[in-house]
């Protein structure tokens, strides 16, 4: 999966060459295969706060090296800044500086964390400061070698640091299986959600539709969500059926070959799913197509399917699942594919930028709708990824478009499904409407 | 295994097979162990069959490499199913998977298996290409010699027309005719005219295609390479375009008068592969499996075609009396008829001998006619002429079509359904199986 630069510069020569003349040295990026443990030791807990207490304790609970100086620290594997109490801008000077003199002291694949709390438009000062964080944090992402990432936890005022969704963003972003995710701020709205305290099998229990499961990064979540414990029903389009029979004997899965543009198909959705006995608790719409144009050449043969699948529907999806009144479980999680072009608009894809903009816009409506149920909705918003879709990409389109990121290569679906099994799970039932990037910090948009 | 006193019932359970192509279509390039895999991978995923250790696989292909011997076998080995699952490759042109349907279900019925497939396949995109017989002998000769000199010696017989591949033969080795050539004389013989040729295919076609939109196929099909309805579907056929296609068999023939076999009216070359789940009736409920028929019974019959005694593809005209007779049943008594459309006038030939007075005296030896059928009943999901005709693959999609005809019909009307199918096949041969419905 590596691509061929990157293997190039891990060679001795390539990697001198590459050095010399100052180009990107793309770092290996541990996976959840490569470090299983929940949390890279030794980890220092900054801030004097109750809450920077409350999560010290936490991460001995989870069996952490965990201290609260770097003091001599030769290797550093996890830093948490606890900056919740944050007032002024000059408050976050102190927190922050001594994290500068470890950077050096990092580990490869190395974490760092900021808990906050998101500005709320009624103390200047308290608000600048707030603010302040994720100028920082996003720098921070950018300065990360070695593979290791910088990423946020906005926690909304009146929910508590040891709230589930609190935790879950905080394994989560401690864990290798955020790998690709960095220099991203998520928001934590309530404490809805509940703990896990298995986090090996964390879908355990919980049936799950991916829909355009057939390969590709659809493959790739049915499988995560099936190592996490889910059962699948995986869902794409007749033509690939045998694909998604194939995918469904590896996983024990239900197949069901429909397009989710026809007439009806929410309605044959929840029918085969009455029919086999199925509730679904975890839903990812991933069922996607791209028809590039710019909009000087663009026609409603191009434009109009990509609007139709990439969002209505999921539309009419979910709003068959939820009228259907007896197909979903309790507590069902959502999670979207959006995508980097719909945050910052990509030339030639006014179609697919709209449709993923769009379903940015519909999580967040869509939590709203689903929180009377106990449920949430989210996005992931996936950046460049290697799959056979961006394998035929132009050469040099395709090299530059996986190097303009903070870690200088391309993602794997594996990042982007590994996200989503994290947006599946109860812990992350606090989280709501939020589309999480999975991108490297990809250098377009916010 | 349990020895019974009277056989017990092999039930069909449902089927899968994939889109069936045109030759040289979306599976060119494809070898028939890959299609009989996909079709088999997606049977097993239909039904969650993954690790289960099935009774036997019955299998085969017409047009086989010599490399191919354990087809079914090397196929099976490469779907989710415990490789300690027997297999059988069987052979009978394009009656192959009718006839593996009726040797597992006798297998089943006789106690000595519990569960089965059923299937076939066949790829007219790549079919076996040999040499020519004399090179075929002068390379064994070379390869037999000691001496150098000796195979320098074989060698050197080759000539230029000995390199020629020699392609699967499209006639019958002892007539030289194609089966298209021999069904002109069969047409010319029963008087069958294109206009009525041409409303069958129609007929085909549209029953197909309006069994696709109904989503009849849903649990019948899985698509494959892109494919998800049968490439040779004409949805939008009609009696002008077909009536405006030039006859291709007969033209040449001095008994056809007036031609009238178009490329519309016959099936093309096809790519494709099916199967069928079958099982007893204690298998099926541990499984929590949902029988749709029975099989009830089948028969064979073959015909002197080789001394124009007969029209080759006639024989099922003989099969299904006898079948029909063992059972006590009229030819009127079936709810359903799938009778495989090889060419339109095949159909059509062997329904008007079954209405000829003259046919079913002096040929079946019978008191009156067998009567005609009700057209309605015939073909109602589409068949060969419109969904292709993969020949080892037939007989499987014609039971799991008319098997699942069978059930919902009898849950719609609380009454149990019988159905036929007749398939004939090269050689003077056919094959004929009666299902009846099964409902919860």
């Amino acid at each position: 999966m590596t691509d061929a630069y990157t293997r190039f510069t891990r060679s001795a020569p390539g990697g001198a060459l590459a050095k010399q003349l100052g180009l990107p040295r793309p770092s290996k990026l541990p996976r959840r295969a490569d470090r299983p443990e929940p949390v890279l030791g030794p980890v220092v807990v900054l801030g004097g706060s109750a809450g920077a207490d409350e999560i010290a304790r936490l991460l001995l609970h989870w069996g952490a090296d965990v201290r609260r100086r770097f003091d001599e620290l030769r290797k550093i594997g996890s830093v948490i800044v606890v900056a919740d109490e944050i007032n002024s801008p000059s408050d976050l000077g102190p927190l922050v500086l001594p994290l500068g003199s470890a950077m050096r002291s990092l580990a490869p694949g190395a974490r760092v964390i900021t808990l906050s709390r998101p500005a709320r438009g009624e103390d200047p000062a308290q608000d600048a400061a707030r603010g302040g964080v994720e100028g920082f944090l996003r720098s921070l992402a950018h300065e990360m070698r070695g593979g290791a990432t910088a990423n946020g936890v906005l926690v909304e005022d009146g929910v508590k640091l040891d709230a589930p969704g609190v935790i879950g963003a905080l394994r989560f972003f401690l864990s290798a299986r955020s790998a690709f995710v960095t220099g991203q701020l998520l928001t934590v709205s309530t404490d809805a959600g509940s703990r896990t305290e298995d986090d090996t099998l964390p879908l355990a229990g919980r049936t799950a539709l991916v829909t355009g499961a057939a390969r590709g990064i659809g493959a790739a979540i049915a499988r995560t969500l099936a190592a996490d414990g889910a059962k699948l029903v995986v869902l794409d389009v007749p033509g690939a059926g045998t694909e998604l029979a194939r995918l469904a004997n590896e996983l024990r899965a239900v197949p069901i070959q429909l397009d989710v543009t026809s007439a009806g198909a929410g309605e044959r959705l929840v029918g085969v799913l009455r029919e086999r006995g199925l509730t679904l608790d975890v839903i990812v719409l991933n069922a996607g197509i791209t028809r590039d144009k710019l909009l000087a050449n663009m026609t409603a043969d191009r434009w109009d399917p990509v609007l139709a699948v990439n969002i209505t529907s999921q539309i009419t999806l979910t709003e068959a699942l939820i009228e259907a009144g007896d197909v979903l479980g309790e507590r069902p999680r959502v999670v979207s594919l959006a995508s980097t072009s719909g945050i910052a608009g990509n030339r030639g894809q006014t179609n697919y930028a709209a449709s993923k903009a769009g379903v940015i816009a519909f999580v967040d409506a869509l939590a709203g709708r689903l929180e009377p149920l106990g449920g949430t909705a989210n996005a992931v918003a996936p950046g460049f990824i290697e799959t056979e879709m961006t394998a035929r990409m132009p050469a040099l389109t395709r090299e530059v478009a996986r190097r303009v990121n903070s870690l200088q290569q391309g993602g794997l679906p594996i990042d982007v499904a590994e996200t989503i099994s994290f947006l599946s799970s109860d812990e992350a039932g606090g989280i709501r409407g939020e589309t999480l990037r999975v991108c490297g910090q990809n250098m377009v948009g916010k | 295994m349990t020895q019974h006193d009277s056989p017990r019932d092999a039930l069909i359970l449902g089927g899968n097979r994939i889109p069936f192509a045109r030759s040289g279509g979306p599976y060119a390039g494809i070898s028939n162990q890959d299609l009989l895999t996909a079709a088999l991978d997606g049977l097993v995923a239909r039904f969650g069959l993954q690790g289960e250790k099935l009774g036997e696989i019955a299998g085969g292909a017409v047009l086989k490499l010599a490399g191919d011997l354990n087809l079914t076998r090397e196929s099976a080995l490469g779907t989710p199913l415990d490789p300690r699952t027997p297999t059988i490759d069987m052979s009978k042109a394009c009656a192959t998977s009718l006839e593996t349907v009726i040797h597992v279900s006798n297998r089943i019925r006789l106690g000595q298996i519990d569960s089965g497939i059923a299937c076939g396949v066949d790829s007219a995109s790549d079919s076996p290409i040999e040499v020519t017989p004399r090179l075929r002998r002068i390379l064994h000769r070379a390869f037999a010699a000691k001496t150098t000199g000796q195979r320098l010696k074989a060698f050197s017989a080759i000539r230029p027309a000995d390199l020629a591949p020699v392609p699967p033969r499209n006639g019958e080795p002892r007539t030289g005719l194609s089966m298209g050539e021999h069904q002109a004389l069969t047409t010319a013989e029963w008087g069958v005219t294109r206009q009525e040729q041409d409303e069958l295919a129609l007929a085909s076609h549209q029953n197909l295609a309006a069994a696709f939109d109904a989503g009849f196929f849903d649990d019948l099909v899985t698509g494959y390479r892109g494919l998800s309805r049968d490439q040779n579907l004409r949805a939008d056929s009609t009696l002008e375009k077909l009536g405006s296609l030039k006859p291709v068999f007969g033209v040449k023939s001095p008994q056809v008068a007036e031609p009238s076999m178009t490329a519309g009216n016959s099936t093309p070359l096809s790519d494709g592969a099916s199967s069928v789940l079958m099982g007893s009736a204690e298998w099926a409920a541990e499984r929590g499996l949902r029988p749709l028929a029975r099989v009830v019974d089948a028969r064979s019959a073959a015909v002197d075609y080789v001394h124009g005694d007969e029209g080759l593809l006639m024989a099922p005209a003989y099969a299904v009396p006898e079948l029909l007779d063992a059972n006590h049943l009229s030819l009127q008594d079936l709810d359903f008829y799938e009778i495989h459309e090889a060419f339109a006038s095949t159909v059509l030939s062997t329904l008007k001998a079954w209405e000829s007075e003259e046919f079913c005296r002096e040929r079946l030896g019978r008191d009156g006619v067998l009567g005609s059928i009700d057209r309605a009943k015939l073909n109602v999901a589409g068949s060969s002429l419109a969904a292709g005709h993969p020949f080892a693959a037939t007989g499987g999609r014609l039971v799991a079509t008319l098997a699942k005809l069978l059930h919902e019909r009898a849950e719609e009307t609380g009454r149990v359904q019988r159905g036929l199918i007749s398939v004939c096949a090269a050689a003077g041969q056919g094959t004929v199986v009666l299902l009846e419905s099964v409902s919860d």
